[in-house]
């Protein structure tokens, strides 16, 4: 499972974003890019939190809403939100946050297991957490956040 | 030999073009053998392509490959030759011995070990028709010509590693020179076995006036002293011998008088007398001589590119279509006048990218003889095992369709072949009783129809036993007992999931696979297949495909809300029903009255979950679609927009098949569409299909 | 000084075979897809060696030696003919129609160069 391998390099880079009041990261290898919105496809049966398709310069990239994904509320989605585009292996994916906060370099010693917060149903898409001065960044783990119909194929 | 992959892969590749060759040669031969004729540059041809993959196999050291190809190439070269005399017979083996050729070069490309018992048969009946050594092998006669060691002076050589000591007299002759040697090489080659010392005679050069510079006037006495072997100096002069005097003579120890030939390279210079010197350049032929040369048509120069690059540019080219369309609703929009120059400059922009997109695409299309080739094969399979006599004729060769297209069309291909070579063409006894010839004739023919490709199977049998298939049908609960048919519908139920006319299973045809499975793979390729059937004339199956599969002729609608495409293929018709035509059909479903026959009401919207089925159908489109069933279903849109071609855009990168949707396109604003897959659609709501 | 070689055979695999040998060897190669190519290179290039197949579509490896030998401006060229052909009077005919040397194929750059030394400055 990838999603619960840590690697073990000295430090990692992250993109720190916000849904609400709660902050996440990312590993910037997985990240392509980040675009604003731009209004989705619908797609007829799927889940949903899978807000559509978008036209990313010519390839049809599915946009997740990631605050429905954790069950932060179901924001309607605007042109103050932005998109962030991810890969990892062969799928790419956006999702829909409500900013980017900040690019940083933490060293991999810094990411602390998820605590057991048992209530907490988005617990099952954070690899880890990071402390920053006062602030809790919750790693999230993709694979996890990625509809589950494309994990069995990837 | 080491050799990079490159050239491993270039090597599999030409062969793939030489069986081609060799198997249209072959098809050429056939046409005239009924006369005992072929026609020598034909047999030629087919030689010289077996003759490559030999020399080539031999390079890579496939030994199989080249035992076959070395006694296959015999026998031509006996019929080049006109050892033997061609027939039906032989061109049948010809034809088997190109089958195995080409599934040894198979099996070589994919690294797996040939059938050894298919190659000893066809070796034995080729090697029969020359009184040909089945066991010898082909390196044994080349090796007359390699310049391995001429090991027969050995014997003379007292010991291979002692200091010798040989006058050579070497004398040329005008012949040597016409051949393009010159002695001074051979000089310095034979300074590479030791120390030469030369002399040269003159005496027989005439005065100048005299002089015919293309004689040979000049002989040479060497003295070689050399620790190498002798048949080392015979192999100096292997390729002079015969256009020399030569007399190699081992001395007791080296006569002193004779100047010692300067040391540094070249070991030997000889600037007595020049070689003979090059001729004025003569006129160029007679302009006859040289067209009649030039005849004969060059290839055609071709590049070879990787399939990977090819559509990348397609797909960029795509991109440019859509930007280009993308642009000129931007400038519409902006309320720019019809008549400006942007407008105008906007519409050539727009046939130079469709341009551009039409020669892009025209570089995946490819021929389909190569497919039509395997079809032959094929065919002959089929008859042999079948025991019937038929003939396989191809038309339309060289019709272009997508590369794609061409390798998903060959298994429904194969088994419409076997299909009409089973149950199309009838046994030898019925075909001479209705006084037509015994052997059974298939046609396969290919051609471009109004932007679309069409293939047909057409084989002059009995034709649909309609009586039997519906007897069949109801049989197995296909259809009712007391259906009433027409004969279109009876020849349709061919198609239908778990149909076999055959009551017994044929060793062809009846792979658990029926002609449902054929229809399904033409239908994946955004084609149509039909029947039509004449009892006592034939049967012909006909495939209506695109030219490519990446864009695709659609209807731009209006679904919920939602912009969507429906393939054009797939509609049957459009209309607006009247509120009478509608009716309800137990809780919530609707039927609508086309033509006095009942269609069930598929709305699209409901059927995507965009909303709850529409009742009201005055400001709609019902389109009329047929499922696979041949089931026909009317689907509800809220508007057509647009009838337009789009490229074609997969999903499988981002988020995988969605039911019901083939795949999306980009529409001139930017934006996704995505393009319904009419009977996923249908199957999946009306329960009519499997879900 | 790096020799020109021109090399002629009808078998795309053959040529990429032989440039490889050849550029191994230190030649400089050019190559020409049947007799008729070759005589039309010939005129471009004036190599210092032919390497030449016998049978191929068009011209074949004969009909272009003996273009080449009545031609003139190139008469003296050497021309080493290549082939698999196990007729036994191969040397005799090759030689017939003016060929310098000959090589049999399958061919390694061991061959090549053997031939090559015997027929040009190499």
């Amino acid at each position: 499972m990838p999603g619960s391998r840590l690697l073990q390099s000295e430090s990692r880079e992250l993109v720190a974003f916000r849904i609400g009041p709660q902050e996440f990261c990312l590993d910037i290898k997985t990240v392509r890019e980040i675009r604003s919105w731009t209004p989705a496809t619908i797609l007829p049966h799927a889940p949903h939190y899978v807000l559509g398709v978008i036209n990313l310069r010519g390839s049809v990239v599915p946009i997740l809403n990631l605050a429905e994904r954790l069950n932060l509320g179901t924001p309607e989605p605007d042109a103050r939100h932005v998109i962030i585009i991810t890969v990892i292996e062969t799928q790419v994916i956006g999702i829909l946050v409500d900013a980017v906060s900040d690019i940083m370099t933490v060293p991999e010693s810094a990411i602390q297991p998820t605590p057991h917060v048992a209530s907490d149903s988005a617990q099952a898409f954070v690899r880890g957490v990071i402390a920053v001065e006062d602030r809790m960044l919750r790693l999230i783990d993709l694979l996890a956040v990625f509809p589950p119909a494309r994990k069995e194929g990837a | 030999m080491d050799h990079s992959s490159d050239i491993r892969a270039t090597f599999f590749q030409e062969c793939e073009e030489l069986v081609e060759a060799l198997n249209d040669g072959l098809n050429e031969i056939d046409e005239t053998i009924e006369d005992g004729l072929a026609e020598p540059e034909t047999v030629n041809a087919v030689f010289r392509a077996v003759h490559s993959i030999k020399g080539g196999a031999g390079a890579f050291k496939l030994e199989t490959l080249v035992r076959f190809a070395h006694h296959f190439e015999t026998t031509l070269d006996a019929l080049r030759a006109g050892r033997i005399q061609p027939d039906a017979a032989l061109l049948l083996l010809f034809h088997r011995a190109a089958d195995h050729l080409s599934d040894l070069l198979a099996a070589a490309r994919d690294g797996v070990d040939p059938d050894p018992e298919g190659g000893a048969e066809l070796i034995s009946l080729l090697a029969a028709l020359t009184g040909a050594d089945e066991e010898e092998s082909s390196e044994g006669e080349a090796e007359d010509f390699g310049f391995v060691p001429l090991t027969l002076s050995f014997e003379s050589e007292p010991a291979a590693t002692g200091s010798g000591c040989y006058e050579i007299l070497f004398s040329p002759t005008r012949a040597l020179y016409a051949n393009g040697h010159d002695p001074s090489v051979l000089f310095r080659v034979l300074g590479d076995l030791g120390q030469v010392k030369a002399r040269l005679d003159r005496s027989r050069l005439p005065a100048f006036a005299a002089l015919d510079w293309q004689e040979s006037w000049l002989d040479w006495t060497l003295t070689l002293t050399t620790d190498e072997p002798e048949h080392q100096i015979d192999e100096v002069f292997e390729f002079v011998d015969g256009l020399c005097t030569l007399e190699i003579r081992a001395l007791d120890e080296a006569p002193p008088g004779l100047p010692l030939l300067p040391d540094p390279e070249p070991a030997v210079t000889v600037d007595a007398e020049p070689r003979p010197q090059a001729p004025p350049p003569k006129p160029r032929p007679p302009e006859g001589e040289d067209s009649a040369e030039k005849k004969a048509a060059a290839p055609r120069a071709t590049v070879r590119v990787e399939l990977d690059r090819v559509d990348r540019l397609i797909n960029v080219v795509g991109e440019l279509v859509i930007n280009q369309a993308m642009l000129s609703q931007c400038v519409q929009d902006a309320g720019i006048p019809t008549r400006s120059a942007v407008r105008s400059g906007l519409d050539d922009f727009k046939s130079l990218a469709r341009e551009i997109q039409e020669s892009v695409m025209a570089i995946r299309a490819q021929a389909i003889k190569p497919l039509f080739q395997r079809m032959s094969r094929i065919a002959r399979e089929a008859s042999d095992i079948a025991g019937k006599q038929v003939r396989l004729v191809t038309e339309g060769e060289a019709t272009e369709v997508d590369k794609t297209v061409i390798e998903r069309l060959a298994d429904p291909l194969t088994h419409m072949i076997r299909n009409a070579v089973d149950h199309g063409i009838e046994p030898a006894e019925a075909r001479r009783a209705a006084g037509k010839p015994e052997t059974g004739c298939i046609t396969l023919s290919a051609a471009h129809r109004s932007g679309r490709v069409l293939i047909e199977v057409a084989d002059d049998g009995g034709g649909i036993n309609r009586p039997k298939v519906k007897q069949i049908a109801a049989g197995k609960g296909l259809i009712a007992q007391d259906a009433e048919l027409s004969d279109a519908e009876i020849d349709m139920l061919l198609f239908l999931p778990g149909f076999s006319t055959s009551t017994v299973v044929s060793d062809l045809s009846g792979r658990g696979v029926g002609m449902d499975v054929v229809k399904s793979a033409i239908q994946a390729l955004g084609g149509r297949v039909s029947i039509s059937s004449t009892p006592g004339q034939g049967t012909v199956f006909s495939i209506s495909l695109p030219l490519t599969l990446a864009v695709l002729d659609g209807m731009v609608v209006d679904v919920a809300g939602q912009t969507m495409v429906v393939p054009i293929t797939a509609i049957v018709e459009t209309l607006r029903p009247q509120p009478q035509d509608v009716h309800f059909l137990g809780s919530g479903a609707q039927v609508v009255t086309i033509r006095g026959a009942f269609v069930p009401i598929i709305d699209l919207g409901a059927a995507f979950g965009h909303r709850p089925p529409v009742r009201d159908f005055s400001q709609r489109v019902l389109m009329l679609v047929e499922n696979e069933q041949q089931r026909q279903c009317a689907l509800v849109v809220d508007a057509i927009f647009d009838q337009r071609q789009v490229v074609i855009k997969g999903m499988e990168n981002g988020y995988g098949r969605i039911p019901g949707i083939a795949a999306a396109t980009i529409l001139g604003d930017g934006r996704i569409a995505l393009i319904i897959d009419p009977d996923e659609a249908v199957g999946n709501v009306s329960g009519l299909g499997d879900p | 000084m790096t020799l020109t070689v021109l090399a002629i055979d009808d078998s795309r695999t053959i040529r990429e075979l032989l440039k490889e040998a050849l550029l191994q060897a230190g030649f400089e190669v050019h190559l020409a897809i049947d007799g008729l190519d070759g005589l039309e290179k010939l005129e471009g290039l004036a190599p210092d060696v032919v390497i030449t197949d016998i049978n191929m579509p068009r011209m074949d490896g004969f009909g272009f030696i003996k273009a080449v030998r009545d031609k003139g401006t190139h008469s003296a060229l050497p021309i080493i003919v290549l082939t698999t052909e196990s007729a036994a009077d191969l040397k005799a005919r090759a030689r017939e129609a003016g060929a310098t040397a000959w090589i049999v194929k399958p061919f390694d750059e061991v061959k090549l160069v053997s031939a090559l030394r015997r027929v040009t400055a190499a």
